[in-house]
């Protein structure tokens, strides 16, 4: 099973090149980027943990840097989804411009479908992640930083 | 009706403006060259054929006339009232060069028109004149909307942003299908193809206009079959999905009802066609506002009075009343698939219903400027004919906030309708990836779909089955290359 979110999903993973690529599309466009990540790809969780905080004002040097974190947050979590994303803040848009994933799991496990029968023929869904204990990505009370958010860089 | 307004050269003898019988319109106040339109007026631009003799001017006001204030005879109750506020005026008319047409400019006060109505702002302004005897043609090709009318309006229930937000959709176009045959399947036939389509790639499916409720397939069995499809396809991709499922019916009541169990069973959309009418729309957008489902729009029936170039009314004026009705979906034009669509009429379309501010451009046949202060946009949606071997031409036609539905381009492919929905999702991304990397999309196009076929043996059938079909036809509705007419009257 292969989780299909994100805008390049269907492609072949990207290369590390391919992924500056899009990054140097979104800092030519004025976009910020921010990685994220998580262990609950429910298409429905919005909020993956954040991977420190988004990078603004960014110059096309400075793309390598970004670079660094979106490796630096595999290290940190090989079993994690990880996400790029590029923020468009202009008036009239103010939403995720680009959003895509650069680290998968080893095993993607998908989710079950539960079906409760309810009255005059209607089905109840509940869909369920099946995650295994893979010790690496548990997200509890405190967001995880991974090794060391202070040495993050940039 | 009244008759004919009076042909220029008439020997009829200039009577005082308010003595009892037929006064030139443009002699009563409908016309006035000297008029500087407020910001507050709602502007419209006319395409006007009159009748043979018939001078321009008295055309343009006797079209101002008739969609305001004026009967065919001069009324003494006009005097109880500050009848000058309440004309529409005709203030500019310029000859379309090499033909026999016109086009007049006139102003309506804002006053002439009800808070958030769009039945009521189009009663006045078509609603009688369409008929006149003295024109031979009428065409209603763009209108202003002053920003203060705009903000009596809901405007779109979600709109871009929003929606993108809640699908989790960044970056590239939705792409969805329409399930065929579009009349005859049962209800757990039709559950299979949106299930295929969706798990295979797509993001959407969608009922066809004219699927209701009728005797081989009952509307609720329909959508219980659809969001099982919808939930499986979830639960297979690990991306939000929807099918949109059409509420279309004979009454409000009966609307109501199968929105009201379409959001029950959890579906993200629901669908209504342009056929019930522009208060049944604006209804339904409030309700989809307060209920959290997305409002798709299909234009059907449109084409009857949108596509001939003297007579009706323009799709980009259809266009602004969705925005303001409040729909989030519409259906805009392909461009390159097998229904009518100019490519700079297609993009005045598309331009409309997703910028914030439209500037004056004839050549595409926007007449005036129009501002929407920040009224969400509504996702344009390119449907008829499309098919992933044009991704390149889609993209660079048609951008990235629009809804492409390939229906025959998925439901027709050699290998079924989950190789067809993977063809076109690997399509459209391997065409993004490409543009973002600064390639020549539009020229490289079949060479980046060739390369992405390589790894993709579903693109590649596509690709080998339809890549000779183009729909090349010769548009109806253009705008007028000369647009900016030399000499005003």
């Amino acid at each position: 099973m292969r989780i299909t979110q994100g805008t390049f999903s269907f492609l072949p993973d990207f290369t590390d090149e391919e992924i500056e690529a899009q990054m140097r599309y979104a800092v030519g466009n004025g976009w910020s980027l921010s990685i994220e990540y998580t262990d609950d790809p429910h298409p429905r969780n919005p909020y993956w943990e954040m991977w420190g905080l988004p990078h603004f004002d960014l110059t096309p040097d400075q793309i390598e840097t970004v670079m660094r974190e979106v490796r630096a947050c595999r290290e940190a979590f090989p079993e994690a989804y990880v996400k790029v994303i590029a923020y468009d803040a202009h008036y009239g848009r103010q939403t995720s411009a680009l959003s895509f994933i650069v680290n998968r799991p080893s095993v993607e496990h998908g989710f079950e479908l539960e079906r409760y029968e309810d009255r005059d023929r209607v089905i109840r869904y509940r869909m369920k992640h099946l995650r295994e204990k893979i010790g690496t990505v548990e997200i509890g009370n405190q967001p995880m930083r991974g090794a060391d958010p202070a040495s993050n860089g940039s | 009706m009244s008759p004919s307004p009076v042909p220029a050269g008439s020997s009829l003898e200039k009577k005082d403006r308010w003595s009892a019988g037929v006064t030139p319109y443009a002699e009563m106040g409908y016309y006035d060259a000297d008029y500087v339109p407020k910001d507050t007026d709602i502007l419209c631009a006319f395409r006007i054929t009159p009748q043979p003799g018939i001078d321009a001017i008295e055309a343009a006001a006797a079209v101002a006339g008739e969609s305001s204030t004026a009967t065919w005879t001069v009324v003494w109750t006009d005097r109880l009232t500050d009848h000058k506020h309440y004309q529409a005026k005709a203030y500019r008319v310029d000859p379309v060069p090499g033909t026999d047409q016109f086009i007049a400019r006139i102003a309506y006060d804002i006053d002439l028109f009800e808070e958030g109505s769009v039945a009521n702002l189009t009663s006045s302004i078509i609603g009688n004149v369409f008929g006149f005897k003295a024109l031979k043609a009428l065409r209603l090709e763009d209108m202003r909307i002053p920003t203060h009318y705009v903000k009596t309006f809901q405007g779109p229930a979600h709109g871009i942003v929003m929606e993108r937000e809640y699908l989790d959709k960044f970056g590239r176009p939705i792409l969805g299908a329409t399930v065929k045959p579009k009349l005859g399947l049962s209800a757990k036939n039709y559950g299979r193809v949106v299930y295929e389509a969706l798990v295979g790639g797509l993001d959407f499916t969608k009922d066809d206009e004219n699927i209701n409720s009728q005797p081989f397939m009952r509307w609720r069995d329909r959508f219980l079959y659809a969001i099982e499809g919808v939930q499986k396809a979830q639960c297979g991709s690990g991306e939000v999905k929807g099918h949109y499922m059409n509420v279309t019916a004979g009454t409000m009541e009966d609307m109501y009802e199968r929105a009201e169990f379409a959001k029950e069973i959890g579906s993200v959309i629901c669908m209504i066609d342009l056929t019930i009418g522009y208060t049944a729309i604006q209804s339904m957008a409030k309700w989809c506002r307060a209920n959290g489902l997305i409002l798709h729009l299909h234009r059907a029936g449109h084409g009857t009075y949108t596509r001939q170039k003297t007579h009706g009314v323009s799709f980009r004026v259809i266009a602004k009343w969705c925005r303001l009705m409040g729909v989030d979906h519409v259906h805009a034009g392909t461009v390159v698939g097998k229904l009518e669509g100019d490519p700079n009429a297609t993009k005045s379309f598309y331009d409309t219903l997703r910028d914030n501010f439209i500037p004056e451009n004839p050549e595409l046949g926007l007449y005036f400027d129009q501002h929407w202060a920040s009224m969400p946009g509504v996702m344009p949606v390119a449907s008829g004919g499309i098919h992933a071997g044009q991704m390149h031409q889609l993209l660079h036609y048609l951008g990235e906030d629009v809804i492409l539905q390939f229906g025959g381009g998925t439901i027709g492919h050699p290998m079924g309708i989950r190789a067809g929905a993977t063809a076109n999702r690997v399509a459209v991304e391997a065409m993004i990836q490409a543009r973002n990397e600064g390639k020549d999309y539009f020229q490289e196009g079949p060479d980046i779909l060739e390369k992405a076929a390589k790894g993709c043996p579903e693109l590649n059938a596509a690709l080998q089955i339809w890549k000779d079909i183009t729909f090349n036809f010769e548009s109806t509705d253009v705008p007028d290359y000369v647009s900016t007419p030399s000499v005003g009257y």
